[in-house]
């Protein structure tokens, strides 16, 4: 418990009830700070790492452990989201642990943007089930959209198969960027190779965090991208599902 | 004895069939329901006309501002009217409350002024012998109220610390139990009172005791009148229902006699779909009928319980926004030997929804239970999605309290069905009391010293200890002038307006309970949080009174999951339900409070100046124990969560939460947005909340209903402890629905 006390997470905000970030009701924790700068980001104030509030283990615990009730009748548990988490995995560690001697199912979102390190690896053997946002499979178009590689993302994809932990991956469609049928095709023949995958999730890009843009002054560059059509979103998933892959979106 | 022989046919008996003991028969011939809603059948053609020439009536009704017809020279009285019916020939199940359908009674016997009030406002003419009757010759219960009332009592009534009391109109909160008629027969029923009235024959004369002898005379009658009326349709009750259709209709019955005699505020029908389910089932099985004639029944059942109506006062319609009757009836819930109370009629019942369109009323009340089975638990959050028409009760709460045949009266209000009734006593407003308490008793908005004349509080800044110190000891007068009021509310109107055809379908020995409630729960707890997390000042008018406040720096707010503040609202609770426990109460009744507005929040709003925790003045009030609309960021189920901590305990007469979220909130797909939302009923029940209101629906849609009404006749939502006809609710309340919460997350 100890351990508890004197380790501190910085925390965006919380919610007490998603239903969108994983099975069941869940409550989700938005940890500050991300490396990533994709264009199309609902969350940019989660970014600065020197941002959000300071908490400490024991206190993000006891906020958890409040919702135990919906989390065990709706099958869900507690999902940590971001921002990066991982950017906080010496801190979460601790969390993690104290989570798990409550019996609570724990899910990571994230970009998998992390090196693998020790600390990596304990916390997935403690991680129940992860939400992997693949960006785009194209190294240059994942550069472009992100400010990064993808290298880090697919480098985790893989260690999650290794230690075969249950995965949604996560596809955010933004038109003109990885909207194409033939990228459908190459999203399903690389999800193939990953048993691990239980289904992928295709979230269409909305622009609800625009003014969010506005608000912290930063230009948004996709300001002039529209919201991919319900029947786009179909379409994509029946690429995948022809694949014999398992989908989630909004119906 | 061939008859009881017949409607008792293949039933079961131990001790029912010897004693008027509904609950034993139920628990010993119901069949529990497992299974999911594949069975049910959809309307039939005759349904379906029937309830096209019921709705075209009621679209007239709403053109005609709301009135399509009224009686204004009749007493309404069990036998006043000849039998009414929509449509002879085609109706199931007959009876209306007067010769024609929608046509409003007059009753007079609640308060004759009330009656002035209505028809002038329809520009109705009240037959002028009649209007002599009630003005020389006959008292009515707001009479009598009035010829007792202390200065007090009329000052609280006029700056609204107390309002919405039932001193001009019926109480009502009474449920008869309608299905003893099915069971018993009319003869049976009397036969039982009679041995009653018999068991003081030789007693010494008392004032209680005289009292009785008086009301099961009137029992009596009433039950003789039910029997005549009931020959009006050209049937006769007198012996016990023997089948299915004859069950539903001598229920109904019953039911229909309590509203042609009283026009209580809300008139509930009780617990009757599983005791019909019986009858039902023993039907199916004899090859009698089938599932779509068993839904008809049900159905045309339900189109009945549409149409009730009572004439009503604009100023009443301002509290009780809607034209609600509360027609509420409870589904569903568990046996206390572990098996499900869920039977097929429990599903038919909530299938009327779907039949018949969204509706208000009956006021579907689904008692949810963590045990109920899983089918069923979907096909309620499936109704609720698609309709926004039921409420639920925590059925794992109250069964350790009130067993497992209560019902609920109203909206919140548990009580034993035929064993147990309400002295109904509406509510304080504790904000305002708070505002007297810092303003030494001082009205904020008339300046007249309506409380006792305490030290006001003069600093600069409030301080939390005085403010509290103050605000017990208002308390304290409150309670006390509260009770007064409702205590010679009821004695009056037990001697001017008994309620005879209700009473005959109770237990000689009845258990009373004094219904207090509060109103204005969660600004007095934000402004004592505020009071104590921040710093607030009070900003004076020339008067000298506190009629502003200033809050430096945030504090916690009631409906986050947050203990600093949630321990706030739990103690105050206790603290006004103490109060209401020393002191003495009219017949003994037991004193219980519920925290609950109905949509009179949005009156005690605009009657309470602006409050501690950054309220303004005449801001509507959060309806029931909700958080204020906007405060509970954390999200709806730490807002669920805060409101289910306050203690049932202390409240028992209930706690409403109305609850509001978006579809796409509950999850992505059909299915999930299901199990999420059987979810967050098991989760709330789970942590003892004790009822919430589900609405499922866009704030966009409500926004072209207000716009647009002729297209969404029938769009129903639920607000605090009932639902109603959106289009029928004020401007002023449509606009309070719309800014409340709506839950974009979960």
């Amino acid at each position: 418990m100890e351990k508890l006390n004197d380790t501190y997470l910085k925390i965006h905000s919380y919610e007490s009830g998603g239903t969108v970030d994983g099975p069941g009701i869940r409550f989700v924790v938005f940890t500050q700070g991300c490396p990533l700068r994709c264009q199309y980001c609902h969350n940019p104030d989660t970014w600065d790492a020197k941002g959000g509030q300071i908490k400490t283990a024991k206190e993000v615990v006891a906020e958890i452990i409040k919702y135990k009730k919906f989390m065990e009748f709706s099958g869900g548990g507690v999902t940590f989201s971001g921002g990066e988490p991982l950017m906080q995995k010496t801190s979460l560690l601790p969390v993690f642990k104290a989570l798990k001697r409550q019996k609570i199912h724990i899910a990571l979102d994230t970009a998998g943007t992390t090196n693998i390190d020790e600390t990596t690896l304990n916390l997935l053997d403690l991680t129940d089930m992860v939400l992997l946002d693949v960006k785009h499979l194209d190294d240059t178009a994942h550069k472009k959209l992100t400010g990064l590689t993808n290298e880090r993302t697919l480098d985790f994809l893989n260690i999650l198969r290794d230690k075969n932990i249950r995965t949604w991956v996560r596809w955010v469609i933004v038109p003109n960027i990885n909207d194409s049928v033939e990228y459908g095709e190459k999203i399903a023949g690389f999800i193939k190779q990953y048993p691990n995958v239980e289904l992928v999730e295709l979230l269409p890009y909305h622009r609800s965090g625009v003014f969010k843009w506005k608000e912290l002054g930063i230009e948004y560059p996709l300001e002039n991208v529209p919201e991919p059509t319900k029947e786009a979103i179909k379409e994509l998933a029946g690429i995948l599902e022809n694949n014999g892959i398992k989908t989630l979106y909004a119906k | 004895m061939d008859n009881l022989n017949k409607a008792w046919e293949g039933f079961k008996t131990n001790k029912w069939q010897n004693e008027i003991n509904v609950r034993d028969f139920i628990n010993l011939n119901y069949t529990p329901y497992e299974g999911d809603d594949s069975f049910l059948a959809g309307a039939t053609d005759r349904t379906k006309k029937m309830w096209e020439t019921v709705s075209d009536l009621m679209r007239q009704e709403r053109e005609n501002n709301g009135l399509l017809d009224a009686d204004t020279s009749v007493v309404s009285s069990i036998t006043s009217h000849d039998a009414g019916y929509i449509n002879k020939d085609e109706e199931v199940i007959v009876g209306l409350q007067t010769d024609k359908p929608l046509k409003r009674a007059l009753m007079p016997y609640g308060g004759y002024r009330m009656v002035e009030g209505s028809c002038q406002a329809y520009n109705l003419t009240i037959d002028p012998k009649l209007t002599e009757v009630f003005t020389t010759y006959r008292k009515t219960h707001n009479d009598g109220v009035f010829d007792a009332y202390t200065p007090d009592i009329r000052a609280c009534r006029k700056s609204g610390i107390v309002t919405g009391l039932p001193d001009a109109y019926g109480r009502g909160r009474i449920i008869g139990d309608y299905r003893r008629i099915a069971l018993y027969g009319i003869d049976r029923l009397i036969q039982d009172k009679n041995e009653q009235k018999d068991l003081t024959n030789l007693a010494s004369m008392t004032a209680d005791v005289i009292r009785e002898r008086e009301e099961i005379s009137e029992q009596i009658r009433a039950l003789q009148d039910m029997k005549k009326m009931a020959a009006s349709y050209g049937l006769d009750i007198s012996g016990p229902a023997t089948n299915a259709k004859e069950a539903i209709q001598w229920t109904y019955f019953g039911y229909l006699a309590a509203i042609k005699d009283q026009n209580g505020a809300a008139m509930s029908i009780g617990r009757i779909s599983t005791f019909l389910d019986i009858y039902i089932q023993r039907d199916i099985e004899n090859g009698v009928i089938t599932e779509s004639q068993a839904q008809e029944m049900m159905d045309d059942l339900v189109i009945k319980l549409r149409m009730v109506r009572f004439l009503r006062t604009p100023e009443y319609n301002e509290l009780f926004s809607g034209d609600p009757v509360w027609v509420t009836e409870s589904i569903g819930g568990m046996g206390i030997d572990g098996r499900t109370l869920v039977t097929k009629n429990s599903f038919r019942i909530l299938h009327t929804l779907y039949n018949l369109g969204p509706a208000p009323e009956p006021n579907l009340t689904v008692l949810w239970s963590n045990h109920l089975p899983e089918a069923f638990k979907k096909f309620c959050a499936k109704v609720s999605i698609d309709t926004s028409s039921i409420q639920y009760e925590n059925d794992d709460l109250m069964r350790g309290f009130f067993g497992d045949d209560y019902g609920i009266a109203c909206c919140v209000s548990p009580m034993r069905i035929g064993k147990q009734m309400q002295f109904f006593g509406a509510r304080a407003n504790l904000a305002k009391a708070l505002l007297y308490a810092i303003n030494g008793g001082k009205d904020e908005k008339s300046g007249a010293q309506v409380g006792p004349e305490f030290d006001p509080i003069t600093s600069e800044y409030l301080e939390i200890g005085e403010l509290e110190r103050k605000f017990d000891k208002m308390m304290d007068w409150l309670a006390e002038t509260y009770v007064n009021a409702l205590n010679i509310i009821h004695y009056m109107h037990d001697k001017y307006s008994y309620e005879k055809s209700m009473m005959a379908l109770h237990d000689k020995d009845v258990v009373r309970t004094l219904g207090c409630g509060i109103a204005g729960f969660s600004i007095v707890v934000d402004s004592l949080s505020a009071v104590k997390h921040a710093k607030v000042k009070i900003i004076r008018d020339e008067r000298g009174l506190a009629t502003n406040f200033e809050i430096e720096g945030d504090y916690p707010k009631y409906g986050n999951n947050d203990e600093r503040v949630d321990t706030i609202a739990r103690r105050v609770v206790k603290q006004f339900m103490d109060k209401i426990r020393r002191l003495p109460i009219y017949r003994d009744a037991l004193p219980t409070q519920s925290i609950l507005t109905i949509t009179s929040n949005v009156v005690y709003g605009k009657k309470t100046g602006a409050t501690p925790d950054g309220r303004q003045a005449g801001v509507p009030f959060a309806p029931g124990a909700n958080p204020l609309h906007g405060r509970d960021t954390n999200g709806a189920i730490a807002s669920l969560c805060s409101v289910a901590k306050l203690p049932f305990q202390h409240a028992q007469d209930g706690i409403s939460n109305t609850f509001t979220i978006i579809p796409n909130s509950l999850g992505k797909t059909r299915e999930i947005q299901v199990d999420n939302l059987v979810s967050l009923l098991d989760g709330y029940c789970g942590n003892d909340g004790q009822h919430i209101n589900v609405n499922v629906l866009n704030r966009e849609m409500l926004q072209d209903a207000m716009e647009h009404p002729e297209q969404y006749p029938q769009l129903t939502i639920r607000v605090s402890g009932y639902a109603v006809n959106f289009i029928k609710l004020t401007r002023e309340q449509q606009l309070d629905v719309i800014s409340r919460t709506f839950h974009e997350k979960i």
